[in-house]
């Protein structure tokens, strides 16, 4: 669950009382010149999903309302990312002093929070990271004692904070709550602005949810942007299975995302192009039936494998599902098996008696079979 | 982590569908599956074992070395500090979908308390000929033999199809050790090869892995030192990366986790990677030959 900077600041950072512009959601020129009225001179910011939108020129600086409205029209509806742009935030344009960095994120390799932050924020943080990773201090936190005002004093020592110091803790602490308590991936302020009347400002906020916490976080899972989805990619979440729709000639039906990706693999190793990811792991494994309704319904496929390795998943009930599904649609694309594991036997019997074809034996030569027919 | 006959299992969430099922079929291939937990059914006896309210009370009556969670996601956290709680040396963890923050919480007790998680997200672990304990078809002959080849994997039906093709190759397996397909693990790529390594049993490895983290990386670290031979297959080549972590994610791994890294990492460390699952088992029966 990804916020754009509005919802991440209204949704997430005011309500833990972190400091922030004062800024306006405009969807029009007219509102923008309006905002601008209200606010003074400001920042019109593109609101879109992805980062670098400094970048792609998605963010100016407006000073007068007519200035706003030309902006606005220049921004909206501008691409960025695969995004078109529908909403811009106006700020209140800040007199900076500095730019620093926080991010509060799962470090994944020590399976602990960690807490970032620079001196030297702004659009080039990752070349900052690369180049001169000691610009960036680091603090891994044990999640059982947390991070609080005390932890933060001691990670910033040393650096040259001045006035700012107070508020940088404060913002650090802050940031490690809203972390721990939205079920947050990573809460990220770049920049995180000393100001030139010493305030210490929120100026951007990156927020990524945890989508295994969407039942406990209703409040931010209203306020994500939807996933950028096809048709048919919307259809299988409403069946809950995740399908991605690739631009290749091979469709891919395989259970468990470890042997989905392998037939990818095969697939293209073998010169083919695979025309989806489709996750029917898990629980997942029962919806075979619509699984396949959904491959086959991507315009692009001309060939079709199953790739079946039972482990919990039970193979017999999956091509029960496919068998069904495959006698209902009368496709008319070739499609070729390899099916082991858990139900074997089972399963294999009913593709032989029900479609009449022979499963493979190894997943390569299955997967060969359909490159070859998909050209 | 690896499986021995007579070591005791306790399984929480015994009474459910999933639970009773695959209970079964350890039980079948000869895992000493010794009490169940479900705190609803207390006082009870399911399968032939007797249901605590807890793994604390089942414990105090039963010891047990490892405990095997089939609890939903959002009671999974309390269940598996309830086995940490009751000195479970090992807690296989099969549930998807816990909260991250849940899992940050899991690792730092079992740290604190010396407890090995396996998993989340894991199909369980398999030692051939000894008992299994997860959603593995340990039981099926056709998939597992008794050997000395070690697999490592993060996901349950890939492991699967690379220890079939290595029985169908006339390699047994010494131990499958399945760890888990969730981006936070307690049991790493580099904890199981350690393990491996370790293993009499186990003469060569293949370790299965996948695109995103930098498990590979860190485990080519330690096969830089192993005189034992490894295959590996890496998923997820054709896979789109991940960027959902933007900078901070850049950051942090530093341009690891994609597949040419993780090739590189290993083929560096003199681990022979392959290009497709059936190449594993052409390449172990290699350095029999």
């Amino acid at each position: 669950m990804k916020l754009e900077e509005h919802a991440a600041k209204s949704v997430v950072l005011r309500p833990a009382g972190a400091p922030i512009g004062n800024a306006r959601l405009c969807a029009s020129p007219e509102e923008v010149a309006e905002a601008i009225r209200a606010v003074g001179p400001a920042v019109v910011k593109a609101q879109v999903p992805s980062g670098k939108r400094g970048k792609a020129g998605g963010i100016k600086v407006a000073d007068t309302p007519e200035e706003g409205a030309e902006v606005a029209k220049t921004i909206l509806g501008m691409t960025i990312g695969g995004d078109v742009v529908a909403r811009v935030l106006v700020e209140e344009k800040a007199a900076i002093a500095r730019e620093f960095y926080a991010a509060v994120l799962i470090d994944v390799a020590n399976r602990s929070p960690l807490v970032l932050f620079s001196t030297e924020g702004g659009m080039d943080i990752e070349e900052v990271a690369l180049d001169r990773p000691d610009a960036i201090r680091r603090h891994v936190v044990d999640v059982l004692e947390g991070f609080g005002e005390p932890e933060a004093r001691a990670m910033l020592r040393g650096l040259d904070l001045g006035s700012a110091e107070a508020g940088v803790v404060d913002m650090l602490a802050r940031l490690y709550r809203i972390f721990r308590e939205r079920d947050a991936e990573l809460v990220e302020i770049n920049p995180l602005a000393e100001l030139k009347d010493g305030r210490v400002v929120a100026l951007d906020c990156k927020f990524v949810g945890d989508d295994a916490s969407r039942d406990l976080q209703p409040e931010i899972a209203a306020a994500a942007t939807p996933d950028k989805q096809t048709e048919l990619e919307r259809r299988g979440a409403e069946a809950g299975l995740k399908f991605i729709q690739l631009d290749g000639n091979v469709g891919v039906l395989a259970n468990g995302a470890g042997l989905t990706m392998t037939t990818m693999d095969v697939i293209n190793h073998a010169g083919g192009r695979p025309a989806n990811f489709l996750e029917i792991g898990g629980e997942a494994y029962t919806k075979a039936e619509v699984a396949l309704d959904l491959v086959l319904s991507n315009p692009g496929v001309k060939s079709l494998v199953v790739n079946f390795c039972g482990a919990f998943a039970r193979t017999d009930v999956m091509a029960e599902g496919v068998v069904k599904a495959w006698e209902t649609l009368k496709p008319d694309v070739p499609v070729f098996f390899s099916i082991h594991g858990t139900g074997e036997d089972e399963a294999v019997a009913l593709v032989r008696d029900r479609l009449g074809l022979e499963p493979y034996d190894l997943m390569e030569d299955a997967v060969k079979a359909a490159v070859e027919a998909a050209q | 982590m690896i499986y021995r006959s007579g070591q005791k299992v306790l399984v929480q969430g015994i009474t459910g569908k999933q639970g009773t099922f695959w209970s079964q079929k350890m039980m079948e291939m000869g895992t000493s599956v010794v009490a169940g937990v479900n705190p609803k059914r207390a006082g009870e006896t399911h399968l032939g074992v007797p249901v605590f309210a807890s793994a604390v009370e089942a414990t105090k009556q039963i010891p047990c070395d490892l405990s095997v969670i089939f609890v939903p996601p959002m009671l999974a956290r309390d269940a598996i500090v309830d086995a940490i709680d009751a000195g479970v040396g090992c807690v296989v963890v099969l549930t998807e979908h816990i909260p991250a923050q849940h899992v940050l919480e899991i690792h730092a007790r079992a740290k604190r308390a010396g407890c090995r998680i396996v998993g989340p997200n894991t199909a369980g672990i398999v030692t051939p000929g000894e008992g299994f304990v997860g959603i593995m078809p340990g039981h099926n002959q056709n998939i597992f033999k008794p050997g000395h080849i070690g697999v490592i994997s993060r996901s349950g039906s890939l492991g699967t199809l690379i220890c079939l093709n290595l029985t169908r190759a006339g390699l047994g397996q010494s131990a499958f050790l399945g760890i888990g397909g969730d981006p936070m693990i307690g049991t790493t790529t580099r904890d199981a090869l350690e393990a491996l390594d370790r293993d009499e049993r186990t003469h060569a490895i293949a370790m299965i892995g996948e695109i995103g983290g930098t498990m590979e990386e860190e485990a080519a670290e330690y096969a830089r030192t192993m005189k034992k031979p490894i295959a590996s297959f890496i998923a997820g080549r054709s896979s789109p990366p991940d960027k959902k972590m933007g900078h901070a994610g850049a950051i942090v791994t530093g341009g690891r986790g994609g597949y040419a890294s993780k090739r590189e990492a290993l083929e560096q460390a003199g681990v022979r990677v392959v290009d497709t699952p059936h190449e594993i088992a052409l390449a172990l029966q290699g350095v029999y030959a």
